[in-house]
C-alpha cells in the first residue's frame, strides 16, 4: 500500500480568540476523491488554507506522501505538488489566460521563452483531460465556469498531484457542476488525488470515494462514501440533531401583501441573475426560499428591498405596483417593508459604531430619536437599552462597540431594529447564519410570533432545515429561476419524500409547480 | 521658413528638456502604482534627490557622485514609504504626503544649516560637477541643411546624458513590464496580490522592488534638476513637477509609451508658457500664461471624470496586502 | 489617547535628532520654542493666531475623513475662499457696514465649498479619485488666483500682485482691540476674532458630526458605504455634502488671514496651511477637540520656531515642516503599527476590547473611491 497523498496530524489554528481548527487528523489516500463536508464556519476553508500555505498552523504536522513537510507559503505547497482552486478565484481579470497560468511558473526571466512551452502543455491538458481554454482570452471576459477551469489548469501545470477544491460548485450551475465532477473523475483516473470541500451532501455522494465530516473546527468522522447516507452525514455535521422545529400553528394567510411578477434582474455584464421570478406572499404567512447559495436568492432579496434595479417585471405591495420612485430602502420602509440583510457585517450593521448607533441605521430620521436635525443621545441609548432587554442581547451594553458582540447578539440587534419598526412585510436573509443554537431558537420564535400577528415574511436560507422549519410556503430557486413550490404540512422536515423533492428542485429540476401562482 | 523651423527646433528642444524630469518621475510612479503602491511622494523624492545631488556634486566636484547621492537620498525616502505602505500597512496617501513634507523641510533646513545661503547649495562651477551637453557628431556641420539641420543640431544632439537616459528608460520600462517574468508578477500584484501570493511569489518582495525602482528613477529626476538643468539646488526647485508627473501618469493610464507622450506634451505646454510670457497676440491680447500652466491639471481632471476615455487605476492600488483575516 | 501621544512623541524625538544632526542642542531649542510661543503675551498671541488657521484646515480635513474622504485640497479651497471674501470686501460698498464682515465670511465659506464640491461631484457621479482631483484642484486654484490677482484685481500701476486694501469695515477686529474695549491691555498681535470663530466651528463640527442625523449619515458612509445604502443613505449625496462643508471650513483661513490680518488679497496667503491641516487632523484623530489641541501645538511650533530661527542662525522655519512631516508619518502612515503594537502590549493581560479609541474610517485608506 502506498503512503497517503496527504496526512494531517493534530492541526490547530486560531484567529485571536476564535479557534478555527483544533486537533485535526486527516488522511487522504492517493488517487482518490476525498470529500470534506461541514456547515459554514466548521473550519473547512481554514484547514485547506493551511495546507496551501496561506495561513500557517499554530500546531500540528503536515505529511505529503509520507514525508513530513513544513509549509510556510504557497510556494512550499506548490513544490510538494499541492494545488488549490480557491472559492474566490485567484486570477487577475485584466490579464490573459496565458499570463494567469504562467504567473509564478514563467519558466525563465523572459516571458516569450516560457510561453511556448506553456501553450503546448495547455494544449496537452485540453487533449487529455478536456480542459480546453483559449490562452489568449482575457480572464475578466470569461464566465465563472471557464475561470474555474483556468484555476485547475494553473494547478495542474504547476505539477500538482493533490488538487484541493474549495466549494467549487458554489458558483456553478448544476450542469456545470456535473461537468466539473466528470473532470474530477478523469483526473482521478490519471492518478491525481482530489480533495473536495463542500457543504452539499449531494456532491459528496455523487463523486467522492471517502468523506470526512468537520464540525466546530475538527474532524468528527471519516468514512467510505459507499458506506454512509446523506442523513447520517447530516447528523454528523450538526452533531446532535438540532430540533429546528419551532412550535407553530398552521398559518392563516390573509390578503396578498407582496407580489413579484415576472421579475428579471441582470448584472453589469448583462447576465441574467433573476429570470422571470413570480410569487405571492400573503399576510400572516412565512415563505421560505431554499436553494444552493448563489442561485439568485441574494439578488431577489436585493431587488425586493430596493437595493438592486429591476430589469423587467413588477413588484406589488398590497396589490398596488410599487412606483420606481418608491423602490428605495427609505420609501419601502414607509410602505411597511423591512429587510434583515444576509450579511450583517457588510450591510446590516456598522461594526465600528456603538451598538446603539448601529441600532438606528435606517430609522435614524424618525422623530422619536431627537428633535429636528438633532439626534438625542438619551433617546438613542434608551431605545437600545429597551430593545436589548426585549431581545436578550448580551451584554446589555448600548455603548459597547458593535464589533465586540458575538454573531448571535449582533443578529439580535439587527432583528430588534427591524422588527420593532412594526413592519407589514419582512424580508429576512440567512436569519441564523453564524448564530449559536440558543439564539437560533429565539430568532425562529420571534419570526413565527410576527407571522401570527399578520406580518408577511420571506425567509431566505441556504439551510434547508431552516426553510422547512419556518416555511408555510416553500419556494426553491436554481439558476435565477423559481424551480418549484410546496405547501408542506408542519413537521415535513423529517419527511424524506419532501426533502428529496426539494433537493431535485434545488438541482434545477422543475416539477411543474415552478410557474404556478400557487400550488 | 528656415527661421520657423529653427524656432520650432528650439521650442521642441526646450520642451524635451522640461519633460526629462517628468519622464523619470512619471515612470517612477508607474512602477510603484502598477505594483499597487500609490505614490504621491514623487515630488518629495525628487526634491530630496536634487538637494543631495547638488550637495554631493559640490563636495566631490563630480556629477556622477552627485547622481549617486541623489539616488541614495531618493531611495531612503522610497524605503520609508515602502515600509509604511507594505510592512506597516499604513495609508499610502498619508505616507506620500509625509514624504513630500519631510523632503521640503529637510532639504531647506539642512541646506541652510550647511551652507547658510537660505537653503541654496553653492553654485556648481566646475565643469565636471555637472552633466554637460553631448554634441553629436556633425551637429555643427549639418547646421545649414534645411529643416533636418536645426532639428538634428538642437533636438537630437546637444543634451546631457540624463536626457538620453530618460528616453531610454521608456522602452526599457515597457520591455520589463510586458515581456519579463518580473513585469508580469508586478502587474499582477497591482491588480490582485492574492493571485500572486497563491502562485508562490512574495507580494512583499515585488512591492519593495517596485518602490525601490521608483526611488531610483526619482533620483535621476531630481539630479537632472539640480546638476543637469540648473547648476545647484534651490529650495522648492521641483515646483510641483512631481504632481505634474502624477497627472501625466493618470493621463497615460499607467502605460509607459503614453507616459512619454504625455510628459512631452506637458513639457511642451511648459515651454510654450515660458515663451509666450508677455506676448501680445492680435485679437486676444496678452496670452494668459496661467491658462497654459493650468492645462495639465485640467486635462487630467477631465480625463479622470471619464469625459475623454476612462482612467482606471490598478485595482489593488492603495490597499495594503494582508492574508490573515 | 495613547496612540496619538506615542506617535507624536516619536515624531518630536525624530525632530530632535534632526536638530542634533545639524549641530543644534535640541534641549535648548525646545526651551526656546516653548519660551517663544508661550513665554510672553505676544508669543501666545502669535501662537493662537497660527492655531486659528490650523483649526480651520484641520477641521476641514477631519470632517472629510469622517465621511471616508481624503481632502488633500484644503489649501486650494482656502485660497479660493480668499477670492470670495475679497470680492465681497472690495465690492460690498452697498452693504451696511455691520453686514460686510458676515458677508465676507459667508463668501469665503461659499467659495471654498464650491471649490471642494467639484471634485466631490466628480467622485460621486463619475468615480474620479478624489485624492488626485483635489491635488489637481490645488494647482488649478493657484494658477487661477495668479491670473486673477495679476490681471484683474491688481490696482493699475501697482507692481505687487495683490488686491487693493479693504475698507476698514471689512477688517475683522483684532483681539487686542476687543480686549482694550473691556479694559484689558494686550500686546499687538495678528490674533483676531477669527480665533473665536474657529473655536465655534470646532464646537459646531462636533455637534454636527456626533449629534445630528446628517452627521450620523456622514459617519455611516465613512465607515461602511454599503450599510449606508441599506439604511437609505445616499453615499453620493453625503460625499458632496461632506466635501462642501470641508471646503467651507477651509475658507476660514481666508477670514483669518485676508480679513483679519492682511486686509487685502495676496498671492499664496495660505502658505501650505491646508497641508498642516492634514497633520493636525491625523494627530487629532479626526475629532474636533483633538484638532484644537493639535492646532495649538502646531501654533506653538510655528511661533516658537520663528523665534528659534531668529536666535539660532542654523535653524530656519523649515524645521517646522520637518516636524510636520514627521507627525504625518508617525501619527498617520505608521498609525496602525503603533496601534497594533500597543494592542499586543495590552493583550498580555486583557482580552482585546474596545479601548474607546476613536479611529478614522477605514475607507480613508482606500483608493478608487468606489461608491455603490
Amino acid at each position: 500500500m502506498t503512503a497517503p497523498a496527504l496526512d494531517l496530524v493534530g492541526i490547530a489554528k486560531s484567529f485571536g480568540p476564535v479557534q478555527a481548527n483544533r486537533d485535526v487528523d486527516l488522511s487522504v489516500a492517493a488517487g482518490t476523491i476525498h470529500g470534506i463536508v461541514g456547515e459554514n464556519g466548521a473550519g473547512k476553508s481554514t484547514l485547506m488554507s493551511i495546507v496551501y500555505g496561506f495561513y500557517e498552523a499554530d500546531a500540528g504536522e503536515i505529511r505529503v506522501k509520507g514525508r513530513p513537510v513544513r509549509i510556510a507559503s504557497s510556494r512550499d505547497s506548490i513544490r510538494h505538488g499541492i494545488g488549490m482552486v480557491h472559492q474566490h478565484f485567484m486570477l487577475v481579470d485584466t490579464l490573459s489566460v496565458l499570463d494567469n497560468v504562467m504567473l509564478g511558473a514563467e519558466g525563465g526571466p523572459l516571458l516569450r521563452r516560457g510561453a511556448a512551452g506553456i501553450r503546448a502543455r495547455m494544449a496537452g491538458l485540453a487533449r487529455d483531460y478536456g480542459l480546453a481554454v483559449d490562452p489568449d482570452a482575457r480572464v475578466g471576459d470569461l464566465g465563472v465556469g471557464l475561470q474555474q477551469r483556468v484555476e485547475i489548469v494553473k494547478a495542474l501545470l504547476r505539477g500538482a498531484d493533490v488538487l484541493i477544491l474549495d466549494e467549487p460548485t458554489a458558483v456553478l450551475t448544476p450542469a456545470e457542476a456535473d461537468g466539473l465532477f466528470d473532470m474530477l473523475r478523469t483526473l482521478r483516473r490519471q492518478g491525481v488525488t482530489v480533495v473536495l470541500i463542500t457543504h452539499k451532501l449531494r456532491e459528496i455522494m455523487a463523486v467522492t470515494d471517502r468523506v470526512s465530516v468537520m464540525r466546530r473546527g475538527t474532524i468528527v468522522e471519516t468514512v467510505d462514501t459507499a458506506a454512509t447516507t446523506p442523513a447520517r452525514l447530516a447528523d454528523a455535521m450538526v452533531g446532535r440533531r438540532v430540533a429546528l422545529t419551532v412550535a407553530r400553528s398552521p398559518a392563516r394567510p390573509g390578503p396578498p401583501r407582496l407580489e413579484a411578477r415576472n421579475v428579471t434582474a441582470i448584472d453589469a455584464h448583462g447576465v441574467k441573475l433573476l429570470d422571470d421570478v413570480s410569487f405571492t406572499l400573503h399576510a400572516g404567512e412565512i415563505a421560505g426560499l431554499a436553494g444552493v447559495a448563489g442561485n439568485g436568492q441574494s439578488e431577489l432579496l436585493e431587488v425586493l428591498a430596493g437595493l438592486r434595479p429591476l430589469a423587467g417585471g413588477e413588484i406589488l405591495i398590497d396589490g398596488r405596483p410599487v412606483a420606481p420612485a418608491d423602490r428605495a430602502p427609505r420609501a419601502l420602509g414607509r410602505l411597511g417593508l423591512v429587510h434583515i440583510p444576509e450579511d450583517r457585517h457588510r450591510m446590516g450593521l456598522v461594526t465600528a459604531f456603538e451598538a446603539a448607533e448601529s441600532a438606528i441605521l435606517g430609522i435614524h430620521r424618525e422623530p422619536r430619536f431627537g428633535r429636528g436635525p438633532f439626534l438625542s443621545r438619551r433617546a438613542v441609548l434608551g431605545d437600545m437599552a429597551r430593545k436589548m432587554a426585549d431581545y436578550d442581547v448580551r451584554p446589555a451594553a448600548p455603548r459597547l462597540k458593535t464589533a465586540n458582540f458575538s454573531g448571535g447578539n449582533q443578529q439580535k440587534i439587527v432583528l430588534a431594529r427591524e422588527m420593532e419598526r412594526e413592519p407589514r412585510i419582512v424580508l429576512c436573509g440567512q436569519p441564523t447564519r453564524g448564530v449559536d443554537i440558543g439564539a437560533i431558537e429565539f430568532i425562529h420564535r420571534r419570526l413565527v410570533a410576527l407571522r401570527d400577528r399578520g406580518v408577511a415574511i420571506l425567509v431566505v436560507s441556504v439551510e434547508l432545515d431552516e426553510v422547512l422549519a419556518l416555511g408555510d410556503l416553500i419556494l426553491v430557486m436554481c439558476g435565477g429561476r423559481i424551480t418549484g413550490r410546496r405547501r408542506p404540512p408542519p413537521g415535513a422536515a423529517d419527511d424524506p419524500a419532501i426533502v428529496s423533492a426539494l433537493g431535485l428542485m434545488m438541482a434545477g429540476v422543475e416539477d411543474g409547480t415552478a410557474g404556478a401562482a400557487e400550488p | 521658413m528656415a527661421d520657423a523651423v529653427a524656432a520650432a527646433a528650439l521650442i521642441l528642444a526646450s520642451s524635451l528638456r522640461l519633460s526629462v524630469p517628468l519622464i523619470f518621475a512619471c515612470l517612477a510612479g508607474l512602477w510603484s502604482e502598477r505594483a499597487g503602491i500609490f505614490d504621491i511622494g514623487l515630488e518629495g523624492k525628487m526634491l530630496a534627490a536634487a538637494f543631495a545631488a547638488a550637495a554631493a556634486a559640490d563636495a566631490s566636484g563630480s556629477a556622477a557622485v552627485g547622481l549617486a547621492a541623489g539616488i541614495a537620498a531618493s531611495l531612503a525616502f522610497a524605503l520609508a514609504h515602502g515600509f509604511a505602505s507594505i510592512d506597516a500597512r499604513g495609508n499610502q496617501i498619508v505616507s506620500g504626503a509625509a514624504v513630500n513634507m519631510l523632503a521640503a523641510g529637510l532639504t531647506a533646513a539642512v541646506g541652510n544649516a550647511w551652507y547658510g545661503q537660505g537653503g541654496r547649495t553653492p553654485q556648481l562651477t566646475a565643469p565636471a560637477s555637472r552633466f554637460g551637453d553631448i554634441a553629436w557628431p556633425g551637429a555643427e556641420a549639418v547646421r545649414a541643411v534645411p529643416v533636418l539641420g536645426p532639428l538634428y543640431r538642437d533636438l537630437v544632439s546637444g543634451h546631457d546624458v540624463l536626457t538620453y537616459l530618460a528616453l531610454a528608460a521608456v522602452p526599457l520600462t515597457a520591455f520589463v513590464l510586458y515581456r519579463t517574468r518580473f513585469g508580469l508578477r508586478l502587474r499582477a500584484t497591482g491588480e490582485n496580490p492574492a493571485a500572486v501570493d497563491t502562485a508562490g511569489v512574495s507580494v512583499r518582495g515585488i512591492r519593495y522592488a517596485a518602490v525601490l525602482i521608483a526611488g531610483v528613477l526619482c533620483g535621476f529626476a531630481g539630479t537632472y534638476l539640480s546638476v543637469g538643468q540648473a547648476a545647484g539646488f534651490l529650495t522648492g526647485m521641483t515646483a510641483g513637477k512631481g504632481f505634474i508627473a502624477l497627472a501625466a501618469l493618470v493621463f497615460a493610464k499607467w502605460r509607459p509609451w503614453p507616459a512619454l507622450a504625455t510628459c512631452f506634451l506637458f513639457g511642451f505646454l511648459d515651454a510654450a508658457a515660458i515663451r509666450l510670457q508677455g506676448t501680445v497676440l492680435p485679437g486676444i491680447g496678452e496670452v494668459p500664461v496661467q491658462a497654459i500652466q493650468a492645462l495639465p491639471y485640467l486635462l487630467t481632471v477631465v480625463l479622470l471624470a471619464g469625459f475623454i476615455g476612462r482612467a482606471v487605476p490598478p485595482r489593488a492600488g492603495g490597499i495594503p496586502y494582508t492574508k490573515e483575516r | 489617547m495613547l496612540v496619538p501621544l506615542l506617535s507624536v512623541a516619536t515624531a518630536f524625538l525624530a525632530g530632535g535628532l534632526v536638530l542634533g544632526a545639524i549641530g543644534v542642542d535640541p534641549w535648548n531649542a525646545l526651551r526656546e520654542l516653548v519660551g517663544g510661543s508661550l513665554g510672553s503675551g505676544e508669543g501666545l498671541g502669535f501662537t493662537l493666531y497660527y492655531a486659528t488657521d490650523f483649526i480651520f484646515t484641520g477641521l476641514a480635513v477631519s470632517l472629510a475623513f469622517q465621511g471616508g474622504l481624503f481632502n488633500i485640497g484644503a489649501d486650494g479651497q482656502a485660497y479660493i475662499g480668499g477670492l470670495g471674501c475679497a470680492l465681497v470686501c472690495l465690492h460690498g460698498g452697498a452693504l451696511p457696514p455691520w453686514l460686510v464682515i458676515p458677508a465676507g465670511i459667508a463668501a469665503a465659506a461659499a467659495f471654498g465649498a464650491a471649490w471642494a464640491t467639484v471634485p466631490a461631484v466628480l467622485q460621486a457621479r463619475r468615480g474620479s479619485h478624489i485624492v488626485i482631483t483635489t491635488i489637481m484642484f490645488n494647482f488649478l486654484a493657484s494658477t487661477l488666483m495668479a491670473y486673477v490677482l495679476v490681471n484683474l484685481l491688481r490696482p493699475t500701476g501697482d507692481m505687487q500682485a495683490e488686491s487693493a486694501a479693504f475698507p476698514p469695515a471689512a477688517i475683522v477686529p483684532s483681539l487686542q482691540s476687543v480686549l482694550a474695549a473691556v479694559g484689558i491691555a494686550a500686546p499687538t498681535t495678528p490674533l483676531n476674532l477669527s480665533f473665536v470663530l474657529a473655536l465655534a466651528c470646532a464646537l459646531a463640527v462636533w455637534v454636527f458630526v456626533w449629534r445630528t442625523r446628517t452627521g450620523y449619515e456622514i459617519r455611516t458612509v465613512g465607515q461602511n458605504p454599503q450599510a449606508a445604502v441599506y439604511g437609505g443613505i445616499s453615499p453620493a449625496r453625503v460625499t458632496v455634502l461632506a466635501m462642501a462643508l470641508s471646503g467651507a471650513l477651509a475658507g476660514g483661513v481666508a477670514v483669518n488671514e485676508i480679513m483679519g490680518v492682511q486686509g487685502r488679497l495676496l498671492l499664496d496667503f495660505t502658505s501650505g496651511y491646508g497641508f498642516v491641516g492634514i497633520a493636525v487632523a491625523l494627530m487629532g484623530r479626526g475629532h474636533p477637540l483633538g484638532v484644537v489641541l493639535a492646532s495649538f501645538l502646531f501654533g506653538m511650533l510655528y511661533q516658537g520656531g520663528a523665534e528659534l530661527a531668529f536666535d539660532e542662525p542654523k535653524v530656519t522655519r523649515d524645521m517646522i515642516v520637518v516636524v510636520q512631516g514627521l507627525v504625518v508619518f508617525f501619527a498617520g502612515a505608521l498609525e496602525g503599527l503603533f496601534r497594533r503594537g500597543l494592542a499586543r502590549l495590552f493583550d498580555a493581560g486583557l482580552r482585546p476590547r474596545d479601548t474607546g479609541e476613536t479611529s478614522l474610517p477605514p475607507r480613508v485608506a482606500e483608493p478608487g473611491g468606489e461608491i455603490p
